[in-house]
């Protein structure tokens, strides 16, 4: 049999900070950031990889934490909504969302935050195609996604008169 | 959900993970993207002892082209597949790899993670069939290439032997005058495919089909492929009469269950119509006509 430990240390750079924990390799990547790290922005909506709402961003690439374990960022750089706000001003993204009425209940909108944020370091000037093709593997069930995809515009164009 | 508690391996080579693999048993699993395996894990459909993550071990994922094969190292997202230059020069390697899930799974999940779960709803298999994919295998005895028609077995099945990986995927680049098309339909980005349906065809100078191989997906525990339709192709122009004929022997092979995506009766009335518009796309990328993508999910 192995020497492998029932539990392992890994270090993750959470918005910008360094943290190291001895978890569990079960441990899923938005159990550690939710539990451990007592972020409770990144929400937990459906757990099966479907709806977006855990979505953050690993090593730039927006994923869903609740299907991948902490142990597998280990090293990497991981990005929640919390790590948006600066200085106590929102991003422009948050800003957007809040001026557009792009929430409702708020439960989907740290996932749409951090997915439409991956796509507008890739794409700062998106088509409304674009919007919609990369917010694809997140769900609304409020706002039929109008004012969501006006948000994004608003803060794409926000971010470009910088 | 938790999974089962397992051990967890992270070696950094293929000789170390197979080494790891045989002395762990056969209770060990080798992790890669975790976009199947770790919903699976949730679920617990599977409780294995121990996972084997082989995500950091260099050189396997880059993707080469020469003039006879295109390398697509098996821990090659998604993602990566799709904005590729061999995506460029064949489309329908990005229909298939970008209408996989949605951004956030294509940016983990991988080619050689999707072959070797084998779920007989995933995209890829369909796809590989069409293209007469081979995928390279290393394990304990060393390295072997086996043809992804002889790979892929049964639902969930593969021919991997005990503490076997899957390293590369080889696809021959096609000839001159060829055309591809891959469309899954499904309700939204994050599904799977209700039904799916590959072609890959080359045309002569007149303009008739010289070669042509099919495939369903999501329509059997295996893609489904018909000897009887490529023959009423083959040889012949491709009129929509004769591919209605062809889609008809098609969806007669296809078994699909009825399940929460739709009905079997569903299911291959899909595959009916989707054959055909994706034959239309194959056949003018054939032609020489620059289609992008078959179709977004959105």
């Amino acid at each position: 049999m192995s020497d492998a430990k029932e539990t392992i240390e890994v270090e993750i750079t959470v918005n910008g900070k360094s943290v190291r924990r001895e978890v569990e390799p079960r441990l899923l990547l938005v159990e550690f950031i939710r539990e451990n790290l007592q972020l409770t922005g990144t929400h937990v909506g459906c757990d099966t990889s479907y709806c977006g709402a855990c979505t953050i961003i690993l090593n730039g690439e927006a994923i869903k934490s609740c299907t991948l374990l902490a142990v597998q960022a280990d090293g990497g750089e991981v990005l929640t909504v919390e790590g948006l706000e600066q200085d106590g001003q929102l991003h422009p993204l948050q800003q957007a969302f809040s001026e557009c009425h792009g929430l409702q209940c708020g439960y989907c909108t740290p996932g749409m935050l951090m997915s439409s944020l991956a796509l507008l370091a890739e794409n700062p000037d998106p088509s409304v195609k674009d919007i919609r093709k990369r917010l694809a593997g997140n769900v609304c069930r409020c706002t039929g996604y109008q004012n969501i995809i006006k948000s994004v515009q608003s803060a794409a164009k926000a971010l470009q008169e910088g | 959900m938790y999974p089962q508690p397992f051990r967890y391996h992270r070696p950094n080579s293929v000789k170390d993970a197979i080494t790891l693999l045989t002395e762990l048993g056969e209770g060990a699993k080798p992790l890669a993207g975790g976009q199947s395996l770790i919903p699976i894990l949730k679920m617990r459909m599977d409780e294995p002892s121990d996972l084997v993550d082989i995500t950091r071990i260099p050189g396997l994922n880059s993707i080469s082209t020469d003039n006879d094969l295109i390398r697509i190292g098996a821990l090659c997202t998604h993602a990566q597949v799709a904005m590729s230059e061999a995506a460029l020069t064949i489309p329908v390697l990005r229909d298939c790899a970008g209408g996989i899930a949605d951004p956030q799974v294509r940016s983990l999940g991988t080619i050689g993670g999707s072959v070797s779960v084998a779920d007989p709803s995933s995209d890829w298999p369909a796809l590989l069939f069409v293209l007469d994919a081979k995928i390279v295998c290393q394990g304990p005895e060393g390295s072997r290439t086996v043809g992804i028609r002889d790979f892929i077995v049964d639902s969930y099945t593969t021919c991997l032997g005990d503490a076997e990986l899957v390293t590369e995927i080889q696809i021959p680049q096609p000839p001159a005058n060829s055309g591809g098309a891959y469309i899954g339909f499904k309700k939204a980005a994050p599904a799977y495919p209700a039904a799916s349906v590959a072609i890959q065809l080359t045309l002569d100078d007149a303009g008739k089909c010289k070669e042509i191989s099919l495939a369903l997906g999501s329509a059997g525990p295996k893609p489904i492929i018909s000897a009887d339709a490529e023959a009423i192709l083959k040889g012949n122009k491709l009129t929509e009469e004769l591919l209605k004929q062809a889609a008809e022997k098609l969806v007669a092979e296809s078994s699909p269950p009825s399940d929460a995506r739709g009905s079997a009766e569903f299911k291959q009335e899909i595959l009916r119509s989707l054959f055909l518009k994706t034959a239309a796309t194959a056949i003018n990328r054939a032609g020489g006509s620059n289609i992008d993508g078959t179709h977004d999910y959105v």
